[in-house]
């Protein structure tokens, strides 16, 4: 048998729960284990420090997977350094391809952050307003260099070039053990797709009205989720709950339509498309059946742009406040 | 020196564009400021397409449609403002000026008003000065 492969995976500014993910492959992942060698874990599972990274040669790791978004200083370094030192890149999670949801940070400045974060939540007790620096002198004797927190979120084919991208937040575990077979086997599609079925949510979607051969109606009442209970059946649409299924890539078989949320879009667009919540705004649009409706929705979405580009604002065509 | 807006346009063929048509051979005056693009119908097109103009550092974006009820298509342009009126919010929110996006109904017999709403409308893209994106170089 061939040698294992070389395999890295690094969290950058993520939480952790894409590795869950992996993790939760349970026996499949055994099974991979047997053609993997995890050289690189940083920093959640394996005792490797960064320096160990930096010290490999170019090249001389197989397989890299990225976690997270880019936010801090730390992240980007990282990224740049993985990217070099890996043959194959990929993007793992919304975070990593699209921002994620940290990415709807983007839309406010650096200040309005650290002044939510570090002043305003009612638990926060900091009487001297300190903020997080990247310099700080510690102890008298102790120069300490910290991070720096960048001006906006990032993805991580802004700075570098991502052979493929697996959406979800987390990925689906039973599609992540089809990327992990795809990658093993070496059966792989052109660089820069994604893994994916290329599938919407709506095509895997048990409440899809073209499954009854119903026809789709124009919706009048626009709901969200807190102004009740959806019904069991029916396209959620439909019913005025704001799904975003019919261009978000269906690998998770509707989960969250199975246990009656609307989907929110972690998958990613489906093939073709450039913009998500661009396109996200154009399907709506055609569903609304009235001016009332359109109005009732902008009234109930106060910050509409949180609604279509909750996983893909750093990846959207606008990218973050020009203010 | 006189800034010059520079407007990105999608218009309709069967009205807005026939509209600037009529413009052009009433012999209106209005400034050279436009990119006009025809499109089948307004509704032909994509947020995409209002959202990569203003990421591209254009001054405005103008989107020109059917009047209620004469759409070719006969409810193209409904569709159209109802994305058009989502995606305004959307640019506001990331820290444009709601007036460098602007969407007009002009029939094929409007060349006088298509005039006049390019003319109003680079006048106030003057008054706002160059997009926001051009200037920080973000």
């Amino acid at each position: 048998m061939a040698d294992k492969i070389k395999f890295a995976f690094l969290l950058a500014g993520g939480c952790a729960g894409c590795e869950m993910a992996l993790v939760d492959l349970s026996e499949n992942l055994l099974d991979a284990l047997e053609h993997i060698e995890v050289v690189f874990w940083a920093p959640t599972v394996a005792d490797v420090k960064y320096k160990d990274l930096e010290a490999m040669a170019d090249k001389s790791i197989d397989l890299a997977f990225v976690d997270g978004m880019v936010r801090l200083s730390e992240h980007e370094h990282m990224v740049r350094v993985l990217r070099a030192k890996s043959k194959i890149l990929v993007a793992f999670g919304a975070c990593a391809s699209l921002g994620g949801i940290p990415g709807m940070a983007n839309i406010h400045t650096n200040d309005e952050l650290f002044k939510q974060a570090y002043k305003d939540t009612f638990s926060t007790e900091n009487p001297d307003g300190v903020y997080p620096q990247p310099q700080y002198f510690l102890d008298g004797k102790y120069d300490l260099t910290l991070p720096a927190f960048q001006d906006k979120v990032r993805t991580i084919q802004d700075l570098v070039e991502v052979d493929y991208y697996v959406g979800g937040c987390p990925p689906h575990h039973s599609f992540v053990a089809k990327a992990v077979e795809a990658i093993v086997t070496g059966n792989l599609p052109p660089k820069g797709s994604w893994l994916t079925s290329g599938k919407a949510v709506c095509d895997v979607c048990k409440r899809n009205p073209a499954n009854e051969e119903l026809e789709r109606l124009p919706v009048e009442t626009v709901k969200r989720t807190v102004d009740g209970m959806p019904e069991e059946k029916g396209c959620l649409l439909q019913h005025g709950f704001v799904c975003l299924g019919p261009i978000t890539q269906g690998d998770c078989g509707a989960s969250c339509l199975n246990v009656n949320m609307p989907c929110r879009g972690c998958g990613g667009p489906i093939p073709g498309i450039k913009d998500y919540g661009a396109r996200a705004v154009s399907a709506i649009g055609s569903i609304l059946g009235s001016e009332a409706a359109t109005d009732s929705l902008l009234e109930k979405f106060p910050v509409l742009s949180k609604l279509v580009y909750r996983y893909s604002l750093p990846a959207s065509r606008l990218k973050s406040n020009v203010r | 020196m006189d800034f010059s807006p520079n407007i990105v346009g999608f218009a309709c063929q069967w009205c807005t564009y026939a509209g600037a048509d009529l413009a052009g051979n009433l012999r209106c005056k209005y400034p050279p400021t436009i990119k006009l693009i025809r499109v089948p119908c307004s509704g032909r097109v994509e947020p995409e397409y209002v959202l990569e103009a203003l990421s591209r550092g254009a001054d405005g974006v103008f989107v020109g449609g059917c009047h209620f009820g004469d759409c070719h298509y006969k409810e193209g342009n409904y569709k159209t403002d109802r994305r058009m009126k989502m995606i305004k919010k959307i640019v506001q929110e990331f820290g444009y000026e709601p007036e460098r996006f602007r969407w007009e109904w002009i029939s094929g017999a409007e060349g006088k008003k298509f005039a006049e709403v390019m003319t109003e409308y680079t006048e106030e893209l003057r008054k706002l000065g160059p997009n926001p994106v051009k200037e920080g170089g973000k």
